[in-house]
């Protein structure tokens, strides 16, 4: 068990930080939060920085133009930029680390050509059209339909949940090519281009107010063949390839954001009294303890993953269902500490910890994880 | 960084597991419950094995490992239900004559308790005025201790929070392993998102009590000891709460094992730097 980084890992650490110093002032001013197009324009000048850099991609394999780099130095790249401040992945996300990684793995050279130096430069975004309005937790059920037209599937239904549809360039689309099959196996993954006809994107406002995500609907889109990643009817394993990423290093980042937020809580309480009230005080060394067990649970996967060749385990999942009630209970305590003021919305910690009560729910609710959990790690028997 | 065990570890405490199901098993387990008492013959085995000498340097006639070793034969214990002042006696190699070879028992006031004091060859800390209490755990006599808590060593309460983690392990699996085979409605209750959900929490507590207990043997931080024990003694008492509960009627009767686990977590829980306690160093460390 050896906590240390190596020599080489401590350099890849230096050059990083001595990068961001330089990097980071050069960044434009951040875009309002509801400014769409601004967010795209930011979050993809960051990516080209990065690209031309040498970090774009850090963790893909060179073969897809990325660097290979090892799960460790792909902790220390998230842990380095939160530290400093860096923007965060933003719009960027689907393509780096779900459409990316799946076409990396499952696309043919000609795909991989197409579509993957794009996500790599901040040319190109990408969003996601997985789950429906009634395939949620049971994904699998999906029922947005694509039909064999020629060299086109004609593809309609709808689609909900989707980050950065009103700006994306492409959405990773799972559709339905059998309906007689059994469920997991009558699903095609599609890449979708956004201008297509028949398109119709709505926002949708989450209880924060703002407009997080978007609903999609496809009226008789037309998606050519080419644009299938994987074999017609193998979709949900090519997705699944997609969605073990998802659970990987992905709260990294978040769990540095998480310790700052605490020590800066701590220093209110400190100031504001409520620091006195034992209850207060020791909830916030007990979240202390939480956290910093939570970044070593991070450095454990990690090492895993090292270990077993860069594949992230089913560990995740344990990770997934600590870390979204943890960040939950963070956030209830910073109410705590903050009395009246935690019913201001203009006061940043309002709004993430109503932000924070997605995250039972997204990418797989805490009652699937448990399920996952009880039955690929502890081996119990499949049931309602 | 390699945050996982090294294949040296790893054989260290599968080494640690066949001694104790040669000496320590079900079996020998239920007869310490009828017969309490400590074992002395098992006590030098142990010391043999090198259980308490383990961190002595090898010129002293140690092992000269360090806590990352000691923690993974600690957390097998834990998981056996092994009994005695074991982390007084380990803490006293070197210190005390004959503990190291395990022909001393030692045992060491902590705060307002002591464990063992009527079997002990040799207290730590001052003892005066001790009265029994009937412990209500079978496997640790107690006495009470008037006075207030002293600072524990850090080594104390990673040992003692290792002992949680191994028992939190051990109940998880019992859990596992009955829902498995229980079955109502015509299924194995473990098919039930109820008793599943449970099981699946009790694996979460214990893997991240894992990594602190692991991670705080390395760096040896007493803050990050304190978070290991708070979060251990939670995953173990809460795991035997769980795994009781999974068990159904027979949690609650004498002849199952689970009792027996959460009546030492609860011990533990209170030993070597209770809950409040850690609580308040993480905090002031913020």
């Amino acid at each position: 068990m050896d906590l240390t980084y190596t020599e080489e890992e401590e350099a890849f650490r230096a050059g990083l930080r001595a990068w961001l110093s330089r990097a980071l002032p050069q960044l434009p001013p951040k875009p309002d939060p509801l400014d769409w197009p601004g967010r795209r324009a930011y979050d993809t000048a960051w990516q080209r920085m990065l690209y031309d850099a040498g970090y774009a991609g850090l963790h893909w394999p060179e073969a897809a133009g990325g660097r290979g780099a090892t799960p460790t130095q792909h902790l220390i790249y998230l842990e380095e930029t939160e530290k400093a401040g860096a923007p965060y992945v933003g719009a960027n996300f689907v393509g780096l680390l779900h459409a990316g990684p799946t076409i990396a793995a499952e696309g043919t050279p000609g795909q991989r050509a197409r579509w993957l130096p794009p996500v790599l430069r901040g040319d190109e975004i990408w969003c996601q059209g997985f789950s429906e309005p009634d395939a949620g937790s049971d994904l699998a059920a999906l029922r947005t339909r694509a039909v064999r037209d020629g060299d086109d599937y004609v593809v309609t239904g709808s689609k909900i949940w989707t980050s950065h549809a009103e700006v994306a360039d492409w959405c990773e689309l799972l559709v339905r090519t059998d309906p007689d099959a059994p469920k997991h196996r009558g699903i095609t993954w599609l890449a979708l281009p956004m201008d297509a006809p028949g398109i119709t994107v709505r926002p949708l406002r989450t209880l924060a107010g703002s407009a997080e995500f978007a609903e999609v609907f496809l009226d008789e889109v037309r998606v050519p063949v080419a644009n299938r990643v994987g074999a017609e009817n193998d979709g949900w394993r090519v997705t699944m390839v997609t969605l073990s990423f998802e659970r990987g290093t992905a709260f990294v980042g978040e769990v540095v954001a998480c310790r700052r937020t605490l020590a800066a809580l701590a220093k209110t309480a400190k100031a504001n009294g409520s620091w006195d009230d034992s209850a207060v005080r020791r909830q916030l060394g007990l979240l202390n303890a939480e956290f910093t067990a939570l970044w070593r649970l991070t450095q454990w996967n990690v090492s895993e993953a090292q270990r077993g060749g860069g594949v992230p385990g089913v560990g995740g999942s344990v990770f997934k269902l600590r870390y979204s009630h943890a960040r939950q209970e963070l956030f209830d305590t910073a109410a705590r500490v903050l009395g009246p003021d935690a019913l201001d919305l203009d006061r940043d910690l309002t709004l993430d910890r109503l932000s924070s009560l997605s995250y039972t729910i997204a990418a797989g609710t805490s009652q699937i994880q448990r399920n996952i959990v009880a039955e690929r790690i502890l081996g119990l028997p499949k049931g309602r | 960084m390699d945050f996982q065990l090294t294949s040296e570890q790893r054989a260290l405490q599968a080494g640690m597991r066949e001694l104790l199901a040669a000496r320590f098993d079900r079996e020998a387990l239920r007869a310490a419950v009828e017969r309490p008492g400590l074992d002395r013959a098992l006590w030098r085995a142990l010391g043999e094995a090198g259980f308490f000498a383990l961190r002595l340097p090898e010129d002293e006639g140690g092992v000269g490992l360090g806590l990352p070793e000691a923690v993974l034969l600690f957390e097998e214990a834990g998981r056996a239900l092994l009994p005695g002042p074991l982390v007084a006696t380990h803490l006293a190699a070197g210190a005390v004559k004959g503990a190291a070879s395990g022909e001393t028992v030692v045992t060491r006031v902590d705060g307002g308790l002591v464990s063992w004091l009527a079997e002990a060859d040799h207290v730590q800390g001052d003892a005066a005025g001790a009265t029994p209490l009937r412990s209500v755990d079978p496997l640790t006599p107690l006495h009470r201790i008037p006075g207030t808590r002293t600072a524990e060593p850090p080594e104390a309460v990673l040992l003692t929070a290792a002992e949680q983690l191994g028992s939190a392990a051990r109940t998880t699996q019992m859990a596992v392993q009955h829902a498995r085979e229980r079955t109502q409605f015509g299924q194995p209750v473990g098919s039930f998102q109820a008793v599943k959900h449970l099981c699946a929490d009790m694996l979460v507590r214990t893997e991240v009590a894992r990594v602190a207990v692991y991670a705080a043997a390395v760096t040896g931080d007493a803050r990050e000891i304190a978070g290991a024990k708070l979060l251990a003694d939670e995953a173990a008492v809460r795991g035997a709460r769980d795994c009781l509960q999974v068990h159904g009627g027979m949690g609650f009767t004498w002849e199952a094992d689970v009792h027996l686990h959460l009546k030492r977590a609860w011990v533990r829980a209170e030993q070597w730097q209770s809950a409040e306690r850690a609580c308040e160093l993480l905090a002031a460390a913020l």
